[in-house]
């Protein structure tokens, strides 16, 4: 298990290596740069910023420049646009917001995706079945950016019960909507997820057993299907932070949030390259560190599986 | 078969049916046998004769939808099982009516330690408190033949072999003791030699516990050694019943006959193993008259017209063929003359 | 390393695919046994899927949704500016009008029929800009899925039918892309290599989207294509002497086409929502033209005094990828009951 960890994290660093050299050839690749977006700048005065920023250097020069300090002290510099803001101050200023909505939103979604998946399973075919797993469908196919502001629509500017948008702090109704936002689409595929592995659980030999032993349904469901059922729910939290992520990006854009996906944007639009490096790195980190996560949860949860 | 003391299962009439696309599927169809106190039965038949669903009915296990029993009796120690609520079956599965399925492999729970899955069993129908119920489960290891049982009991399923994993089922289906023991083909997904040690596990602990048990099996050789009375079934049908020795040296049964002589006989000289031509009907399209009548080395016009009676040939064996009377006489004079 | 993915990429005997559904394997005896030609599978497969999809009510109901949303995207703009002149670009001359009118109504609020789902902030007919977002969403939906399957399929019947390190490799890649936060990567291309013109940018859309979706395509085929080649079809070819190339692309892959088009199917409502995603933060489909995304994005703006703006997009979007989810769901059941998920 060590080892398959130690592993792994070897691997990871390769990869973020990847991301962030792609990060930079992308925005190296692209015309133009930070300083000449959106203004047309007499051309000696371009010279002079490119030489002052050492943009006229040969690429793997810059390359250099670039990555010494990450590699060095994982330092990602100062941001372009907010002036003597370094990186990592943006981060951790931005980051409790998107997490905290972030986190509450799986949290709702597994609660209430797990029930109704398992009682549809549970009822095969009966209106309980179809109503979940229509509703589920709808979850799937609605966009979160139509779902947000209807919600808008309805509970604040109809009923006035909660606020519309911006930012209330981490325990204030203006955490609501966004949450209930972003968890629609996770709910939903975690209940067809609960609904599919619980049905084929539910068919296999052991359970069988099970109620050959004479246990109660319930006992049978609880004790013996549940865990099995809920695997595929495991597997997919791997893959649902990666869409979380971008989940967050709509529904801070939609509430006027200062997370991290709305400074992402940002940068990407200003082509802010140290923030946008810094962001599009930390996201990675993120993301593998989830996955090794998983991967270590799945192994305790199944004993069959040993790395 | 009168209701007397000594009679512990009584399936009159059977009827299981399936709901499928095809429309409905007779996998048990007028099925009736009896099982004494402490005797074993074998119940016969190729893969789709509806043995399995016969036992599956037994303790209600059948699963629904698309299944349901559509009729018949199932009395059990003077009780109609059928007419019991789903909570009083329950007391009595695993209880007083145990089963073992075929695959030790995916009928343990992969999740769960061997203990727990053992201890559920006695906490649950004995009253056991955890202390108890772990000492009961690694008794019962150690009676079903698991070497350094005190030790395995905490081991996941995966960590045993076949075998091993076939007697853990078995430990676990006698820990209550119950008074009846289905097992459904426990060794045909096991290598041959762990096959006789399983089915001699089930025998020795039969006597010792005198436990009533059902086999069902596709194998004619199992139950030769093992039964003292045998079903043979086909199409959802019984097509023979009767006392071991009978059935194997007087069978009335073209079908029965078929069986028998497919069974590999090691003194007989090298040649051509004998098969009986075709496959199991559909049970779902069925045609009138007998469903053997496609596979029937002796197979008549009549055969085809009509549905065959259930003849009793003497006062344990009935056959379920036009013929049941001329097959069973050429069966006495083949082993008259054989002797 | 990462558990292979779920079963869904093992191939059944075709025999299986006939099979009354899994619930029954318990059950013996239920399992009815097949006519003598019913075991020449390959046409019945096919005959067998459609009985099965077309006895799915919502994945007919998906189908005739997606069928009448795509006929009308394409024939409702020329017959719109037959009958009343309106382009999805056309701002009215007279200036009073250039506001957002709602539905059925003119400009003076009484009855009429000339903007069935109201005007944009510009006075543009709403509809019109509903049927070209129609156009351009299932455009750039399709002409993505087309890529990834391309890339995906290419990629992995070569990864599944040269096997051993090879495929271990190459599976790796897949592997290490697949834990990239790639729609990140997608705004970051997006962002930068912003083009001037509204087509150039609908383009790097395609490029952007399609070259991000086709890894899960890649392991899918990979995963049939491993177990196809080693049944006989296979072997024979090889043993005449056919290239591999050849066998690759005539024998094998054809050979895969059950969970591919299902997978394709369930792959263009995910890029399209992709494509809204994208087009709502303002990376997509740049103005003039319009998508479901960008309008509700424009519509977003003026949610409390024009919600129709939002309503009209957003729901017609919504309508098509439900259709498009139940068509895939029920085409999945069809070709592989045992697929389901």
């Amino acid at each position: 298990m060590l080892r398959f960890i130690i592993r792994r994290l070897l691997i990871t660093i390769p990869t973020i290596f990847v991301v962030i050299t792609l990060t930079w050839g992308l925005i190296r690749l692209a015309p133009g740069n930070f300083y000449t977006a959106e203004r047309s700048i007499p051309k000696a005065i371009r010279e002079n910023i490119k030489e002052k920023y050492g943009l006229n250097k040969p690429w793997y020069v810059q390359y250099g420049k670039a990555m010494w300090p990450i590699v060095r002290h994982l330092d990602f510099g100062n941001s372009l646009k907010y002036q003597g803001q370094p990186v990592s101050n943006i981060i951790a200023r931005s980051l409790p917001v998107s997490a905290t909505i972030g986190l509450l939103a799986y949290l709702l979604a597994l609660i209430l995706g797990i029930t109704f998946g398992s009682i549809a399973a549970l009822k095969q075919n009966s209106a309980w079945d179809y109503a979940s797993m229509a509703v589920a469908m709808l979850g799937i196919s609605i966009p979160n950016f139509v779902v947000g502001p209807l919600l808008v629509m309805v509970f604040s500017l109809s009923l006035y019960w909660l606020p519309p948008a911006r930012w209330g702090g981490f325990w204030s109704k203006s955490l609501i909507l966004p949450v209930l936002t972003l968890s629609g689409l996770y709910m939903a595929y975690i209940a067809r997820l609960t609904r599919a592995g619980m049905l084929e659980v539910l068919r296999s030999d052991y359970i069988r057993t099970a109620r050959s032993k004479g246990l109660r349904e319930r006992d049978v469901v609880i004790r013996h299907a549940l865990r099995a059922g809920l695997m595929p729910v495991v597997s997919f939290t791997g893959p649902a932070l990666a869409f979380l992520l971008t989940g967050t990006v709509v529904v801070e854009r939609i509430f006027a949030l200062p997370g991290l996906g709305n400074y992402f944007i940002q940068a990407s639009l200003n082509r802010d390259e140290p923030l946008i490096i810094g962001i599009v790195a930390f996201i990675a980190i993120t993301l593998l560190l989830m996955n090794l996560l998983v991967d270590i949860a799945y192994a305790y949860l199944d004993p069959r599986i040993r790395y | 078969m009168s209701n007397n003391n000594g009679t512990l299962l009584e399936v009159k009439n059977l009827r299981t049916y399936f709901e499928t696309e095809d429309g409905t599927v007779k996998a048990v169809d007028g099925v009736s046998f009896a099982l004494q106190r402490g005797e074993t039965l074998g119940i016969v038949g190729e893969s789709g004769s509806g043995k399995s669903v016969t036992n599956l009915s037994i303790i209600r296990l059948v699963p629904n939808p698309p299944g349901r029993i559509a009729g018949g009796e199932i009395v059990f120690a003077g009780q109609d099982l059928l007419q019991l609520t789903e909570e009083e079956v329950r007391q009595i599965r695993g209880r007083r009516i145990s089963m073992i399925f075929q695959d030790p492999m995916t009928s343990l729970n992969p999740f769960m330690k061997i203990s727990r899955q053992l201890m559920e069993m006695t906490r649950l129908h004995l009253g056991h408190n955890k202390a108890q119920a772990y000492e009961h489960a690694v008794k019962m290891l150690e009676m079903v033949g698991i070497p350094d049982a005190r030790a395995r009991v905490e081991d996941y399923p995966h960590e045993f072999s076949g075998g091993m994993r076939q007697r853990v089922m078995i430990a676990m289906a006698l820990s209550c003791e119950p008074e009846l023991l289905i097992a459904d083909e426990p060794t045909t997904a096991l290598d041959v030699t762990i096959q006789a040690q399983i089915l001699e596990l089930i025998k020795k602990l039969k006597q010792r516990t005198g436990t009533s048990v059902i086999l069902i099996t596709h194998d004619l050789g199992v139950v030769a050694g093992m039964t003292d009375h045998v079903v043979v079934m086909y199409a959802g049908k019984v097509f023979e019943r009767a006392p071991t020795r009978e059935l194997f040296a007087l069978p009335g049964n073209p079908y029965t006959r078929g069986l028998l002589r497919s069974v590999p006989d090691p003194t007989a000289e090298q040649g051509k193993l004998y098969q009986i031509p075709g496959l199991p009907p559909d049970v779902a399209h069925l045609k009138p008259g007998c469903p053997f009548a496609p596979r029937c080395d002796r197979v008549a016009e009549i055969c085809r017209q009509e549905f065959p009676p259930f003849v009793q040939l003497n006062a344990e064996h009935y056959s379920l063929c036009h013929f049941a009377a001329e097959v069973y006489r050429e069966s006495q004079k083949e082993s008259s003359t054989s002797l | 390393m990462k558990e292979e993915p779920p079963d869904f990429i093992s191939r059944q005997e075709p025999r299986d695919l006939i099979h009354v559904p899994p619930e029954f394997a318990v059950a013996e005896g239920a399992v009815r046994v097949l006519d003598e030609d019913e075991y020449v599978a390959g046409s019945s497969l096919w005959k067998d899927a459609r009985r099965r999809l077309l006895k799915n009510k919502l994945a007919v109901f998906g189908l005739i949704v997606v069928v009448l949303i795509t006929f009308i995207s394409l024939l409702g703009p020329p017959i719109i500016k037959a009958a009343t002149g309106f382009t999805y670009d056309s701002i009215p001359r007279d200036v009073t009008l250039i506001k957002s009118i709602p539905p059925f109504r003119s400009a003076d609020g009484s009855f009429s029929w000339a903007h069935p789902m109201g005007t944009d902030n510009s006075g543009r007919d709403l509809l019109a800009r509903v049927l070209l977002g129609g156009r351009i969403s299932l455009m750039v939906g399709i002409i993505s899925t087309l890529v990834s399957l391309i890339i995906g399929v290419g990629y992995g019947a070569v990864a599944g039918y040269l096997g051993g390190r090879v495929d271990n490799w190459m599976m790796r890649l897949v592997d290490v892309l697949y834990s990239l936060p790639y729609i990140i990567l997608v705004i970051v291309l997006l962002a930068v290599f912003r083009s001037s013109t509204a087509v150039g940018q609908l383009v790097l859309l395609f490029i952007a989207l399609g070259s991000v979706s086709w890894l899960t395509m890649a392991r899918i085929v990979r995963g049939q294509v491993l177990s196809l080649k080693n049944q006989e079809f296979v072997v024979a070819a090889r043993a005449t002497g056919v290239s591999t190339t050849r066998i690759i692309f005539r024998h094998v892959v054809p050979n895969t086409l059950g969970p591919v088009i299902v997978y394709a199917t369930l792959t263009i409502p995910q890029v399209m929502l992709s494509e809204a995603f994208l087009s709502f933060l303002g990376f997509g489909v740049q103005p003039p033209l319009a998508s479901w995304g960008s309008l509700a994005a424009e519509g977003i703006q003026n949610i409390a005094i024009f919600p129709w703006q939002l309503i009209f997009p957003g729901v017609t979007m919504a309508l098509t990828l439900f259709s498009l989810n139940f068509l895939g769901d029920g085409l999945r059941d069809a070709l592989d009951p045992q697929m389901r998920t």
